[in-house]
């Protein structure tokens, strides 16, 4: 019996790419900065009704828009509602939305492009083509048009972001799908006779999913300010519910006299986003080290 | 190369035609007509109001004709501002949407191109750092944030550029204009780091370095056409995020092109006016497309001119 | 005093594992008109070595330690950056080894050649271009007027390297050195380029330092030769006393490696004369369809495999050689179906396969596996040694994890392996060790034909010797048949009891390995067979010159 030559206690244990990543990820203080602000936004958005020291909804008009204080620590609005409060139930809006808008986006993104790089050819042509043309389309212009026709559902909102975003994903799928194809492990797997689905899940998926996290990390920032666009643009959330971008357009109106109703939202979106692009390249850097130099 | 320039023109017909259409279904199928809110009109009012803009046709119908007036370059008849068309409106409109992104690219390119060069010239130096993080903040501050921002600062607090307007006041054309770019400066700063340092560690890099060549003739002349083709196929993109951005920066700074146009039209539900300026947008967009793509073809003479790979 | 003398010259990298000494003490020195030969295997510093003379290396990671290397006098290692760029391009050229890569796409072939003029020799325009052209005719580019404003991606493999010389040769430098100029090219194409290179070499009267890991190749260039390993010159001496007075272990293995000298193994099988091949093609037609975008009607019909009939018996291992774009993979793959063919036969134990399959196919195909070239893409870099393994084993018989251990095992030590590193990830092992680990999946579902595409050509041909004995050993222990497709000759004549010779698609001969070697019929055959470079300096020089005559 070979088993039992071979001595367990030899046995030397590999060290695989995503352990390797994840060292490197953690050498990288910005990205670990990131991912440490991320995991506490998520914290606040999930708790916000604990955490919050006022109802969103709450107006005190005898106090109407005050400086911060310890009290209100960050101020309060022209309806004396409290700004903090407001900022923590708008991160549940942004997440939200970057969360939903993505997954949206990552399921038929991940799905077509798959589909597409795999079974290449006519089929490929014919995928990659619809992508072309729809990428062709105005669909900032689009998605204004949606709220405007079909009212402000935010569900609503969250499927047209994320019908936007699948393009993208198709093509990085599609391309990384393709270059894993053309790998010999593959050929060798498909001469053994190997099942389809087994090579996709065990073959080709694991080798892909490196660049489809680093991508996803970097499209929830783009979906968040996606929503905070539209919301500027009061196309979003309604009131009395807030969300970065509504807060931050009151703020744009009254930052003559009441400056911190803008500086604070701001400040918060801004550094979510940095957070998530922080997290998001170290992340490419981390699982693909031949692409740190960009 | 003719063949390329002919396959993509046609290839942006049906890209036209599907934003029409999608356009035209969308705002037809809207709850609520657009002379809903003139509450005090009789019925018989609003009837004859259908009438006038055929709007009791089937909507195929509708779609059919519209399409033929385009085709005539008729985009139709306002319906909040009687007696004035949508094309003088828009005409209007688009020099001032034009300029501002005009100057809006101007300064994403030139800020852009020179941060990615200099930072791509020594990686990983502060000459690199720097750059980078300007990027980073120019990618994390949404224009509208930036914009309210630096209003704040030099208008309001320094008072040196005024508010708001374009072409009213000295120099009230650099806010709007930098607000735009910004985000855009950012994208092509990188772009062209990641693009020049991809480029230099190429085989044929270390050949012009062998020749003797120097650095300038190295980065000018051997490395520039490749180092930049992903900003010049970004263009493309870019445009479209630019006039988008217009819908922004135009409302913050009440600028009367045709950005802020649309957003007002598509707020009074003005069907002929979203109609027209979706149209020109997505035409826009189509060409510009076009253009970078053609531009991104003469740079690269692996391209061949029939395919896209 | 020489030309060029490099004194001590150490060379390391600094990296964040730690440094590395890329090399160590290098001494050497050239003359006009003298060939130095560099051997070594990949990560022997002999390219490190060449690059930090001209100062290419990039500096950090890489730092020069110590040591001299003065061109008349003057320390190339001292010089300021100027007065480098002076030198580089002006008195010492380069060649690179990959033509592909090496000329600037962007450009026009004419500026890139006389911009070296302008720059260094002060050359007019006009000027420039009437040098530039005529060194292209000297390279023997035909048209050079008209190929002259070509793009680089529209000339052959051959004939970007026959620009390449040309643009290291319009400044008339002292010394040129050539970078393993022919690796990426096909043996023929090597053999007139190896020509041009010398013969440029006396009409210009350079020193030239010639690095290749092609001992055939050194011997008939260089007059001098220096055997790097791991950073060290290890000998040093005349073409002569390194081939056949050899001191070093390290050369002699090196020359032992080399497939042509060692004797063919007596192989083990006999044919019967009545037996019925394992596999035979019928009249097999592949073609590759290069569709262009919608609304371009013309269709590129590629024959990468065009009529071919072979039979390969059981037992025996049958070589197919060609050059690159031969079609010789395209056979391999149409075996296994990895794509499909266009018209056509292939039998496998009297059943026909080719058609899209029933169980019974399925199972046939199975009985035929594939060892493929390149060891870093042909292993999942995400599954373990023991799950690449298991997943192979596991398609033909149901295990438990305990008789699957067991059984992953037997097939690592089969292929030399040590068990211990049954939990490993490919990214761990080395390219040789990769390459066994693809021989034991193969060998997993226990198959009677083995199909090995190039097995051996991405290796150092140390390791390549160990990979070839390690085939034989298995063909012999488990009673296999093979189908070895490769480009190089020595190999395929070292391993194969037949070989078919194949050209653009077609076989154009077969034949026993021996009469096929010493009689060769077909004229393509016939130059193929001229053009392999023989690890021998008298016998390569002539040759050399017997088929310039020819």
């Amino acid at each position: 019996m070979s088993t039992t030559s071979m001595d367990l206690e030899k046995i030397q244990q590999g060290r695989s790419l995503w352990q390797d990543a994840l060292s490197r990820l953690m050498q990288n203080h910005l990205a670990v900065f990131g991912l440490c602000v991320v995991i506490l936004l998520i914290l606040v958005a999930i708790f916000a009704d604990v955490i919050a020291p006022y109802s969103y909804q709450e107006q005190n008009l005898v106090l109407g828009a005050s400086p911060p204080s310890s009290d209100h620590w960050l101020g309060t609005d022209t309806l004396g509602r409290d700004l903090f409060t407001r900022i923590l139930y708008g991160s549940r809006v942004s997440l939200m939305v970057g969360v939903l808008a993505t997954s949206v986006a990552l399921t038929i993104g991940v799905t077509w492009g798959m589909i597409s790089g795999y079974l290449g050819g006519r089929v490929d042509m014919l995928m990659m083509r619809i992508v072309d043309i729809l990428y062709a389309l105005p669909f900032t212009i689009f998605i204004i048009l949606l709220m405007v026709v079909f009212g402000r559902n935010i569900y609503l909102l969250f499927f047209a972001i994320g019908a936007v975003e699948w393009l993208t994903m198709a093509r990085i799928v599609r391309s990384q799908v393709m270059s894993i194809r053309n790998q010999e492990y593959i050929d060798a797997v498909i001469s053994m006779g190997l099942l389809r689905i087994k090579i996709i899940a065990r073959h080709i998926l694991p080798n892909i999913m490196g660049p489809i996290i680093v991508y996803t990390t970097l499209t929830i920032p783009g979906v968040i300010l996606l929503e905070s666009f539209l919301s500027f643009l009061g196309l979003g959330i309604q009131p009395p519910m807030s969300s970065w971008g509504s807060l931050i357009s009151n703020g744009v109106e009254t930052m003559e006299e009441y400056p911190w109703l803008l500086i604070y939202p701001a400040l918060t979106l801004s550094i979510t986003l940095f957070s998530l692009n922080f997290l998001g390249d170290g992340l490419r850097d981390a699982i693909d080290p031949r692409s740190a130099k960009d | 190369m003719f063949r390329f320039v002919l396959v993509r023109f046609l290839q942006a017909i049906p890209v036209l035609f599907l934003v029409i259409s999608i356009t035209f279904v969308m705002i037809r199928s809207a709850p609520g007509g657009p002379f809903d809110s003139e509450k005090n009109a009789p019925p018989e009012i609003i009837q004859q109001l259908n009438e006038r803009y055929h709007l009791d046709d089937p909507i195929i119908k509708q779609l059919g004709d519209y399409l033929g007036n385009i085709l005539r370059g008729d985009f139709g008849p306002s319906f909040r501002y009687p007696g004035r068309s949508v094309n003088e409106i828009i005409f209007n409109g688009l020099p001032i949407t034009l300029e501002l992104g005009f100057y809006a690219i101007l300064f994403a390119l030139t800020i852009g191109i020179s941060a990615g060069l200099l930072a791509a010239y020594k990686p990983k130096s502060w000459q690199d750092y720097l750059p980078m993080s300007f990027s980073m903040i120019g990618i994390c501050l949404p224009s509208f944030v930036l914009g309210p921002l630096l209003v704040l600062i030099f208008s309001i607090w320094f008072e040196w550029l005024p508010v708001s307007g374009w072409g009213q006041f000295n120099g009230d054309k650099l806010l709007p204009s930098i607000t735009l770019g910004s985000a855009y400066a950012a994208y092509i700063s990188r772009l062209t780091r990641g693009g020049m340092l991809e480029v230099l560690s190429q085989d044929y890099i270390r050949t012009a370095r062998a020749k003797g060549l120097s650095e300038p003739r190295i980065i000018l002349v051997h490395a520039l056409k490749g180092g930049l083709l992903p900003v010049v196929t970004f263009l493309g993109p870019a445009f479209a995020g630019l006039l988008s951005g217009s819908f922004i920066i135009e409302t913050i700074f009440q600028i009367p092109g045709i950005g802020r146009l649309y957003i007002q039209a598509a707020f009074n539900r003005d069907y002929t006016m979203i109609m027209g300026t979706t149209i020109f947008f997505a035409a826009l967009i189509v060409v510009f497309n076009l253009i970078s793509d053609i531009i991104a073809a003469m740079l690269n003479p692996r391209i061949s001119y029939q395919g896209k790979n | 005093m020489s030309l060029l003398n490099v004194e001590n010259l150490s060379v390391s990298f600094n990296t964040r594992e730690g440094k590395t000494e890329a090399v160590k003490n290098a001494s050497f020195s050239l003359q006009r008109g003298e060939t130095l030969g560099i051997v070594g295997e990949s990560g022997s510093g002999k390219s490190v070595l060449c690059y930090s003379l001209l100062g290419l290396l990039p500096m950090p990671p890489a730092s020069i330690d110590s040591g001299k290397a003065l061109l008349d006098g003057e320390d190339l290692l001292m010089c300021n950056k100027k007065a480098l760029r002076h030198i580089r391009g002006n008195r010492i050229s380069m060649i690179f080894q990959d033509p592909m890569t090496s000329l600037n796409p962007y450009l026009t072939i004419r500026t890139q050649l006389t911009e070296t003029l302008r720059l260094h020799k002060g050359f007019s325009k006009k000027a420039a271009l009437m040098k530039a052209i005529a060194s292209l005719e000297e390279v023997g580019i035909a048209d050079p007027e008209k190929r002259i404003n070509s793009y680089p991606h529209e000339l052959s493999g051959g004939m970007r390297q026959r620009v390449m010389i040309a643009m290291s040769l319009l400044t008339e430098p002292e010394i040129l050195i050539a970078d393993e100029p022919t690796t990426a090219l096909d043996v023929t194409i090597q053999a007139q380029i190896l020509r041009l290179i010398k013969r440029l070499q006396n009409d210009h009267n350079v020193g030239l330092i010639f690095i290749s890991h092609d001992l055939g190749v050194i011997a008939g260039i260089a007059d001098d030769v220096m055997v790097m390993e791991k950073g060290d010159i290890v000998e040093t001496g005349t073409a002569e006393n390194i081939y056949y007075q050899t001191q070093h272990p390290y050369t002699k293995k090196l020359l032992c490696s080399i497939p042509i000298t060692g004797k063919p193994l007596s192989h083990q099988y006999s044919l019967e004369t009545n037996a019925q091949p394992l596999l035979k093609l019928e009249g097999l037609k592949t073609y590759f369809h290069d569709n262009h975008v919608f609304m371009t009607k013309k269709q590129d019909v590629i024959k990468a495999v065009d009529d071919v009939s072979i039979e390969i018996y059981p037992g025996e291992t049958l070589g197919l050689v060609g050059e690159s774009g031969s079609g010789k993979s395209t056979i391999g793959r149409s075996i296994i179906n990895l794509v499909n063919i266009t018209q056509g036969k292939i039998m496998f134990n009297d059943k026909e396969i080719s058609t899209h399959g029933n169980e019974e196919t399925n199972i046939s195909r199975r009985q035929i596996q594939m060892v493929f070239q390149d060891p870093y893409s042909s292993l999942n870099p995400r599954m373990t040694v023991f799950d690449t393994l298991a997943e192979a084993i596991s398609l033909r018989v149901k295990l438990n994890r305990e008789e699957m251990i067991s059984e992953v095992v037997k097939l690592m030590e089969d292929v030399g392996l040590n068990a211990d590193q049954i939990r490993k990830y490919p990214h761990e092992f080395s390219g040789g060790q990769r390459q066994r680990i693809a021989i034991a999946r193969a060998l997993a579902l226990r198959p009677r034909l083995i199909i090995a595409d190039e097995p051996v050509s991405a290796l150092d041909v140390t390791i390549q010797a160990q990979i070839l004995d390690l085939l034989l050993k298995i063909i012999k222990k488990y009673h296999l048949t093979m189908l070895f497709i490769s480009h190089d000759l020595s190999v395929v004549r070292y391993i194969s009891d037949r070989v078919a010779v194949m050209q653009k698609g077609k076989i154009v001969e077969t034949g026993d390995t021996e009469d096929l070697f010493s009689n060769p019929q077909h004229p393509y055959t016939r130059s193929l067979l001229s053009a392999i470079p023989i690890p021998d300096p008298r016998k390569e020089r002539q040759r050399q010159i017997d088929t310039s005559i020819t």
